[in-house]
């Protein structure tokens, strides 16, 4: 067996070294020292980023278990890029006092969950899938406790172990259903002989709720706004942008790869559970106070839109799902950026308090009302291209019906967006959120967010790229 | 050429800054701004004119370059959208005359709106304004075209409306909105039926002559008319908007509320023309595919540049006077484009086409140059009323001087441009119809009259009492009417038909004797005439109007045109139309849009259960649903 085809996977080695380098720095660095930790761990992650956001071409590394197309460069630089956003944005955040300890665990621990994803993105067998998606979830759950001594902290942590946990065994108990009647964890060989018999239906539906879960999309989504309240807010927008957008991309990749004989039933499913989830979620949305929920609601239901690109299974589908997560990102994080600087100066997180919040912040009110209007799908916004692109794919396919209840949906959103955008703008309050300076790094995130609303909307050519390697899946 | 990319790119660029920077910027600096990147890309156009010109000619015939493509919304193998620059001859004579008046307008702005309001957002809005027009001459495609034709509506609307506390010009800013852009909806009609049928936007493709391109057009038709004159009439109606043709044309004197140099720059030189260039960019597909609308639109602007002409013979406020005339004037070249053929050197074919855009140029300089001279006059009088006006030669010789001159060259006096540039469309028209021909000469005449009654009552007659002594212009008012002027002396000896052809090819101009001569001495009666009338205080003028007392109150009311508009949509369109649908919209749309507003709030209250914040529950939660989807794929 040939070692040196390990030496292919550079993504993965190559955030080793970061996650490595950082532990060894952690560990050996004086008191004073410690004040170039977060300076090195940017730049190294920076680093990293931009020399692996090259397209390559495909490869198979140990017979298979590892599988490489280029498209994975693209979706590995946009999670790349969001978690680099979001140590921008956590970069006050553990500069307090109570958290100066706890700073190398921090990217630790956020650097490994990358890893899992990582290995789950590029997984060719369930083993290397499953060791993915733990390594992915383990370290979440104490990233989500990370406040260990704040009891929605530590209550929150519990619940997304014990979910998670389940959801895994649920999962693995599918997997081991379909090894049981197709004798292989291979992708590519379950492929040829997975033909739907009921026991593999069954195995197929309690496999593809862990992912489900992943997603959280409704009935699995219950566990979200508790964990998203509970945890801190770059935490929070970790799971709902990277963990979320590697788990849909997973997704997308083993339903036509692997299932592609049973595709009318994974299509019934995932039409039921995009109405189900875009519905619920935004019902649920309209009437939450605290922010954060409200986001945990509003993620759920754009999870739900996410399915219309999934639901076609096509190549259109392929590159407008990789879109639409790149826009999702820059539009969710910009959103909660401008709630951790809030929350983590003021301790706000109701939507009363941000009543008038133009008049006092006018660049975070209007940071916030840009990002909402994508999430909302406004044009010239990303937001409304990224949704186009999707609708489009679903029409593709002949879900008109789909399509129009999605619309309905969007009327729905606008509105619990626009609620947001009216108290920061319309509603007077007596005292509103004090003028707040923000960090420079989070000033540089919402600098690349905006940006990046702006920008990837109006200039095709990041569609068009995309696009080139959709076909490969 | 890739610089070109340049001169559209800077005026954006100054209008970012300008419009960004939230009046924080002296006004010095902000106009110093606008004035330089005027200048830098005025210097680069005339660059590009002289390397294209030069350098850029193969076996007799100008190239089509297109320096830069970008592929920027793809539809399909076919369509797509694009931006690019399309330099020919006729893109690189618009970027030349859009930079100069541009560049004039913007140095004599320094000094007329001195210490207004918003003086910054004056810069900002003008810079927006030269933007979107370069890059609407330049468009390598309709599309593109249309983006920035639509973005030119925004800034003019913008400009016109710059005093927005006062009402009568957010009333004219809305009105010239909404009437180009009622006529723009013809325009995307014709564009989506353009593209429908020849699979492109691309104007390189259209224009190539390539037959096969309009092969599925072959035989459509809709109500006995081919579906390409129908396109061709739809894309048509766009430019009759911007260019004001009757009967869109009742947005443009209005749009004389805007600050006078907004008005030489957009509503003289520019923006108005956008309907002469787009006739002229599309004119191969015209001739071979639709050459009966073209006729149609040489009668439209013979009818317009008529009635135009009579009204302005009657108005009393300068700045109308000169609405009117542009007006007319644009019909004259809406005129030669109409009656032109391509090419034949032998038998003129090409003359029209050539003559139009002659025209074109010189138009755009010497109305601006009267634009620019009644601001001036304007300036000091703080009037627009011509009988608060009179004898002021004496107070404000540049202004006389120039303003008589600009006055010459309307009337097609030689050796002035208007004179080379006015007798080759009459030629032209002439070797079309010689009714038409004759209609336009008679059109010639009155221009003649109507501009020498302006100059007269301004001038000459007799003097007004004023506040204070008129005084003249300081000298960046007076810099851009002594440029405008001596472009205006010399710019009928340009070789235009070396440059700006319907064929690209050289076209060597012979003026046709009778016709110049005829025409010369029109216009010598005409100004002769003015002169008797106007010269000095008399009662003429009065006699003559009430004698013919019908004619002259149709005249002055603008033949009524603006009451039937008003007629057609608040009586018949509001009451017929407007109130059902607003009743449909009231009470069906959101009526239905409420309701899912109210049915979601109560879902969403009798649901809230569901979520209890017991961890076992969501487990039992995601167990049954996991359970249900199983039973659903197993027993359905």
């Amino acid at each position: 067996m040939a070692y040196s085809s390990f030496l292919q996977m550079n993504e993965e080695f190559s955030l080793l070294i970061v996650m490595i380098s950082l532990l060894v720095f952690d560990i050996f660095a004086t008191e004073k020292s410690m004040r170039y930790f977060q300076p090195l761990a940017l730049v190294l992650f920076t680093l990293h980023t931009v020399i692996n956001c090259i397209p390559r071409d495909a490869f198979e590394v140990a017979g298979g278990m590892f599988h490489y197309v280029p498209m994975q460069t693209y979706v590995k630089t946009i999670l790349n890029i969001g978690t680099l956003i979001i140590l921008l944005q956590a970069h006050q955040y553990l500069n307090d006092e109570a958290n100066r300890i706890k700073k190398g665990e921090f990217y630790f621990l956020t650097l490994s969950t990358l890893l899992g994803m990582y290995f789950m993105i590029s997984a060719g067998n369930f083993l290397m899938f499953f060791i993915g998606l733990e390594t992915a979830s383990i370290p979440m759950s104490t990233l989500v406790a990370f406040n260990k001594t704040d009891h929605k902290a530590a209550e929150a942590g519990a619940k997304y172990i014990l979910s998670a946990v389940f959801a895994s065994s649920i999962s693995l108990f599918g997997m081991s259903l379909i090894y049981g009647t197709t004798g292989t964890l291979y992708f590519n060989e379950i492929a040829t002989v997975f033909t739907g018999t009921s026991l593999q239906m069954m195995a197929f539906v309690f496999f593809v709720v862990g992912l489900f879960f992943k997603i959280s999309l409704v009935p699995f989504h219950l566990w979200t706004p508790d964990v998203y309240e509970g945890s801190q807010t770059n935490i929070t927008s970790y799971l709902s942008v990277i963990s979320k957008g590697a788990a849909v991309f997973v997704l997308f990749t083993l339903l036509v790869k692997v299932f592609p004989k049973i595709i009318t039933e994974w299509q019934h499913i995932l039409y039921g559970l995009a109405v189900l989830s875009i519905t619920v979620a935004n019902l649920f949305a309209i009437r939450q106070q605290n922010l954060k929920r409200f986001l945990a609601f509003s993620s759920i239901s754009q999870a739900g839109y996410i399915l219309l690109a999934i639901i076609s299974g096509t190549a259109l589908g392929m590159a407008s799902l990789v879109y639409f997560v790149l826009v999702y990102m820059f539009s969710n994080l910009a959103v909660f950026g401008v709630l951790s600087v809030i929350e983590q100066r003021t301790k706000k997180v109701l939507m009363s308090d941000y009543n008038g919040l133009y008049q006092t912040n006018p660049k975070l009110s209007i940071v916030m009302m840009i990002a909402l209007f994508s999430l909302a799908g406004i044009p010239p916004f990303a937001g409304f291209f990224s949704k186009f692109f999707i609708f489009s794919a679903a029409v593709q396919q002949g879900f008109y019906v789909l399509v129009f209840i999605a619309l309905l949906n969007t009327i729905i959103s606008l509105f619990y967006y626009l609620l947001v955008i009216k108290a920061m703008f319309i509603d007077v309050n007596d005292a509103p959120i004090e003028k707040l300076e923000s960090d420079f790094p989070a000033k540089i995130s919402f600098v690349i967010c905006t940006l990046g609303i702006l920008i990837v909307g109006l200039i095709s050519s990041f569609y068009n790229q995309i696009a080139v390697f959709s076909f490969g899946i | 050429m890739q610089y070109t990319l340049l001169i559209i790119l800077l005026p954006l660029l100054s209008f970012i800054v300008l419009g960004l920077m939230d009046s924080k910027l002296k006004p010095k600096v902000a106009g110093a701004i606008g004035v330089s990147v005027l200048g830098i890309i005025t210097l680069l156009s005339y660059i590009s004119a002289f390397e294209y010109f030069y350098l850029h000619k193969i076996e007799g015939v100008y190239e089509k370059l297109v320096p830069l493509h970008i592929e920027w919304i793809r539809f399909n193998e076919f369509l797509h959208i694009d931006l690019g620059i399309l330099l020919d001859p006729i893109s690189i004579m618009m970027l030349v005359v859009i930079t100069t008046v541009s560049l004039m307008v913007n140095i004599y702005s320094l000094e007329y709106m001195k210490g207004e309001k918003g003086f910054q957002r004056y810069y900002a809005f003008l810079s927006l304004f030269t933007f979107s027009m370069l890059g609407l001459v330049v468009a390598t495609n309709i599309f593109q075209m249309y983006i920035f034709w639509e973005l030119v509506g925004v800034s003019s609307y913008l400009l016109i409306g710059f005093y927005y506390t006062k009402p009568s010009a957010v009333a004219a800013s809305k009105k010239a909105f909404i009437v180009t852009r009622f006529a723009d909806l013809g325009f995307l009609i014709g564009i989506l039926f353009l593209s429908f049928y020849t699979k492109t936007f691309d104007f390189n493709i259209l224009n190539s002559g390539d037959a096969s391109i309009f092969a599925s057009t072959a035989g459509v038709s809709f109500m006995g008319i081919s579906v390409m004159s129908w396109t061709m009439g739809l894309i048509f109606i766009g430019g009759a908007g911007k260019s004001a043709m009757f009967p869109l044309h009742i947005w443009l004197p209005d749009a004389m509320e805007g600050p006078t140099p907004v008005s030489a720059l957009i509503h003289a030189a520019t923006m108005v023309v956008a309907g002469v260039f787009l006739v002229a960019r599309l004119f191969p597909v015209y001739h071979t595919y639709a050459p009966d609308v073209l006729h149609v639109i040489a009668y439209i602007g013979a009818f317009t540049s008529l009635f135009a002409a009579v009204i302005a013979c009657v108005q009393t406020d300068i700045k109308r006077v000169l609405a009117f005339s542009t007006i007319s004037q644009i019909g004259f070249m809406m005129v030669g484009l109409g009656v032109s053929g391509i090419g034949g050197h032998e038998g003129h074919e090409g003359l029209g086409y050539m003559a139009s855009m002659f025209h074109l140029f010189t138009h755009a300089m010497f109305k601006a140059l009267l634009f620019l001279g009644a601001g001036s006059v304007i300036h000091a009088v703080h009037s627009n009323e011509m009988n608060h006006m009179g004898g002021l030669r004496k107070y404000m010789p540049i202004t006389n001087i120039t303003f008589l001159i600009a006055c010459l060259a309307i009337a097609g006096i030689f050796p002035f441009s208007g004179f080379f540039s006015k007798d080759e469309i009459l030629a032209a028209t002439f070797q079309f119809s010689p009714y038409l021909g004759a209609t336009m000469s008679f059109i010639a005449g009155l221009t003649a009259f109507y501009m020498f009654r302006l100059y007269f009552n301004i001038f000459w007659g007799k003097e007004h009492k004023h506040e204070h002594t008129p005084h003249e212009s300081p000298f960046t008012m007076a810099f851009p009417l002594v440029f405008l002027a001596a472009v205006t002396v010399v710019a009928g000896f340009l070789p235009f038909g070396k440059l700006v052809t319907a064929d690209r090819s050289e076209y060597i101009i012979h003026l046709d004797p009778i016709v110049a001569t005829v025409s010369i001495i029109i216009a010598v009666l005409s100004i002769t005439l003015a002169a008797l009338m106007y010269m000095k205080e008399k009662e003429t003028p009065k006699q003559l109007a009430t004698t013919f007392s019908g004619i002259f109150k149709m005249a002055s009311n603008r033949f009524y045109i603006d009451e039937v508009y008003i007629f057609i949509t608040k009586k018949i369109i509001f009451n017929l139309v407007s109130t059902p649908i607003a009743w449909f919209d009231r009470n069906v749309i959101d009526a239905t849009i409420n309701n899912i507003g109210v049915v979601t709030q109560w879902t969403s209250h009798k649901t809230k259960r569901f979520q209890s914040g017991q961890v076992q529950q969501y487990a039992y939660v995601f167990l049954v649903g996991t359970l249900i989807i199983a039973a659903i794929m197993l027993f359905v």
